[in-house]
């Protein structure tokens, strides 16, 4: 029930250099929160503190710098345990009986290991390599490798040849994805952007579970499809679209809980793409009902790859939680050609708060287990482990790399470059950088030409950097570091976690 | 235009499909005969092409026959196995017997026709998109989970045999928000999904049956449409679109200012947006 006044207090202040304010209307005019107002008859542009998401806009597009956001002061007495966020999410609670739901990865202060994780050098005895001069391989295949390669020699010619049938293989010029978001949760400019620059990079962007829009086809060769459990958009046409088939069993933010992408946002190009009504909620279930073990989720892969002649590899994407390096096992039994394992930072465009903040283990731990696991089981060539969950620069990907990762998947730092200020509001579906919404005045604020050139820039910036720290530790291959814990020291690191992550302490 | 017939007798199913595959498409090839069908799996999986038309003439075949099948029409003389027609495009599956778990799960267009009953989970998260609306008539009876989160098309039970079971398990319909089922019974299920009501045939939904009942029963030639049709029925239908709408929290509302909020007068706030 509502009392007649509100119980949460702002999170944001909105400051106004009124002598700076030409009152050109911009930020009344492009906040999709309402957090300005124009107040005509005194002309003054007045902000509504409250309806602050502190996403950015205003301060980004106000000609004359005049518009200051900060964050709101803890007005209740304070309190560790009952923090100001914890005593909001009560009170909203107790007002509406809901589940809180929230966008973005989980914001919490669980340890980030790759801050405590420091990368070697060469010096003296082991010369370093400049990648300005010299060749620098960071091309990864992702897919299953075989246990052998046998090699014949033609009789007349004496000429080598691979007897070894070699499974079906992605070609990426640089290490890093970009990770499942589906049209729905993103808007197809933020996907047009993602698949150009994907395809002019040499790497993959995925679908997510939302069907293939029909403009996106010509980017099939650099697009991995996914399967989930609601199979919206799934038929052959477009499992033969992509050029790698994932099906999603689990998202880091969200490990057990199904998709839910509500009527509002199921406008006519969605349901088209998804071949569902206008205005339906779109509801994926929180498992496959047609995986119940290991052996079903084999026979799921396999009618995959059947219905696709064995030409595309075939994806697992898991959430990251407890026993992962034992079910990784089994996905990689199950004939899957590569493992995606996601943290729990990863984002969504919509979860219940409570399961994001809370359920799934971090990303470095998981990656740490599962390469251990499977190269113990003698089985790591069988598949690519591939990890997501808030990568945010250059060296949290060498460093998951030389954890045993063979490539990530970026997905909040794909949509950043695209104008994403990780305010967290994605499920409200009016994002003011027409990134997480379908409303037509707010998708055309991003042009997806910029968009594709800005997030070509961060791989190209990526790319440069990761070859930079492999030269600086002497290695010239991505290969030659993958899995190669040496190259990784920890600093404020303690027991178990080090022996987990496998890896020395520093000075050690 | 020809006629091919495979044994399938020691036969692994990578090679059977492999063949049906080659035989569609490069040997043009319309009609296949399959005998000695020994629980292959992913038969007619992944075809596209219209008129073609599989025979499982004799033995059981195995899991997923149809999925993701764009066209085709399979029929098998026999009793058959789970996930028919997962995620299946369009086509006509006709199994003679009965069926296992998890059929059409999924299903986007087409019609899956099981003349004996089927196990449990059938068609669920079954989806209609305009005029893709897929069916599936169960002669039969079937288990526990029967449409759970059925999102579109049509699901009709017909009970026909003369077992002791209800016509449809437990938990029938939870989390339906789309398409509708039709039981030839006058008794509404136990345990029937929360998000569902009841209702009896009007003359549309008298139509569709009728239309379904006749087409089953042109295949299955002991059964007369007329004496099916005379039975009751009764209709499931989702109240909500959106059943889990009102779940989670609706967050900040991000209202504007009421009137005299900041003045007495009235503010024309909207000549300040597009």
């Amino acid at each position: 029930m509502k009392f007649t006044f509100s119980l949460k207090p702002e999170n944001f202040i909105i400051e106004r250099d009124d002598e700076r304010c030409i009152r050109c209307g911009a930020c009344v005019q492009q906040c999709s929160y309402n957090a300005h107002y124009f107040l005509e008859e005194k002309n003054k542009v007045l902000g509504i503190n409250h309806n602050c998401v502190g996403d950015g806009r205003c301060v980004a597009i106000c000609p004359t710098n005049a518009i200051r956001i900060r964050q709101a002061e803890n007005p209740y007495r304070p309190n560790h345990n009952w923090s100001k966020e914890k005593m909001m999410d009560l009170y909203e609670q107790a007002e509406n009986g809901t589940v809180l739901l929230v966008g973005m990865g989980a914001p919490t202060p669980h340890p980030v290991y790759w801050d405590k994780i420091i990368l070697n050098a060469s010096q003296v005895t082991n010369p370093s390599i400049d990648p300005l001069r010299e060749p620098m391989e960071v091309k990864t295949y992702i897919g299953s490798k075989p246990d052998k390669i046998e090699v014949v020699f033609d009789n007349k010619t004496k000429k080598p040849d691979i007897k070894t049938k070699i499974s079906p293989q992605l070609e990426l010029e640089i290490p890093v994805m970009f990770a499942a978001m589906s049209f729905g949760a993103i808007s197809l400019n933020a996907c047009k952007s993602l698949a150009k620059a994907a395809s002019e990079m040499g790497t993959f962007w995925n679908t997510g579970e939302g069907g293939l829009y029909r403009d996106l086809y010509q980017y099939g060769k650099n697009t991995i499809v996914q399967v989930a459990s609601g199979r919206f958009g799934v038929h052959l046409d477009y499992l033969n679209a992509g050029a790698a088939v994932e099906i999603k069993i689990g998202q880091g933010a969200k490990p057990g809980i199904g998709g839910h992408l509500p009527g509002e946002k199921v406008n006519h190009e969605i349901s088209v793409t998804r071949a569902m009504p206008e205005g339906a909620d779109a509801i994926s279930p929180a498992p496959h009902h047609d995986i119940y073990s290991i052996e079903d989720l084999r026979q799921l892969i396999y009618s995959i790859k059947e219905a696709t002649d064995y030409e595309k590899p075939v994806f697992i994407k898991i959430s990251a939680v407890h026993n992962v390096a034992a079910i990784a096992s089994g996905i990689v039994r199950a004939g899957a050609d590569a493992v995606v394992i996601d943290g729990i930072r990863g984002g969504t465009g919509a979860a219940p708060k409570i399961i994001r903040d809370n359920v799934g283990i971090p990303i470095e731990l998981a990656i740490a287990v599962v390469d251990e696991r499977l190269r113990k089981e003698g089985i790591r060539n069988q598949a690519s482990l591939i990890a997501a969950g808030g990568f945010r620069n250059s060296s949290d990907v060498i460093k998951a790399i030389a954890l045993g990762a063979d490539a990530v998947y970026i997905g909040t730092a794909a949509l950043m470059t695209l104008g994403c200020h990780v305010c967290g509001m994605c499920y409200k579906g009016i994002c003011n950088w027409g990134i997480a919404t379908q409303r037509e005045d707010l998708t055309k604020r991003l042009n997806p030409e910029i968009g594709a050139e800005r997030a070509k820039n961060l791989l190209k910036a990526w790319k440069h950097e990761i070859q930079e720290m492999l030269g600086a530790m002497g290695i010239n291959s991505i290969e030659s570091l993958r899995g190669n814990r040496l190259n990784l020291r920890a600093v404020d690191i303690h027991e178990p976690y080090l022996s987990i992550l496998g890896i020395k302490p520093a000075g050690a | 235009m020809g006629l091919l017939t495979i044994d399938a007798e020691n036969l692994y199913y990578r090679d059977l499909n492999a063949k049906i595959k080659e035989a569609v498409r490069k040997q043009n090839i319309k009609k296949i005969i399959i005998k000695n069908a020994r629980g292959q799996r992913f038969i007619g999986t992944g075809l596209q092409e219209k008129d073609v038309e599989i025979i499982v003439e004799s033995g059981v075949p195995g899991n997923d026959l149809a999925m993701f099948m764009d066209g085709p029409t399979i029929k098998v003389l026999n009793n058959a196995q789970d996930g028919i027609g997962n995620t299946m495009n369009n086509g006509k599956v006709f199994v003679h017997g009965d069926a296992g778990d998890v059929i059409a799960y999924g299903m986007r267009n087409g019609k899956i026709f099981i003349k004996g009953s089927a196990g449990y989970r059938i068609g669920i998260h079954m989806k209609e998109y305009k005029e893709m609306i897929p069916s599936i008539v169960i002669g039969g009876k079937t288990g526990d989970f029967l449409g759970e989160y059925m999102a579109g098309g049509i699901i009709l039970v017909l009970g026909l045999t003369k077992d002791e079971n209800p016509i449809v398990g437990r938990y029938c319909a939870t989390g339906m928000h789309g398409g509708v089922i039709y039981l030839r019974t006058d008794k509404v299920p136990t345990y029937l999904g929360k998000e569902v009501k009841v209702f009896e045939l009007n003359e549309g939904d008298k139509a569709k049956v009728k239309e379904l009942v006749e087409e089953f029963c042109s295949e299955f030639k002991e059964y007369n449409s007329n004496d099916i049709l005379n039975g009751k029925f009764i209709k499931l239908i989702p109240v909500s679109k959106r059943p889990y709408g009102r779940l989670y929290s609706p967050g900040n509302h991000f209202p504007l200012p009421e009137e005299n909020y900041f003045s007495n007068k009235k503010v024309d706030i909207e000549k300040y947006y597009y």
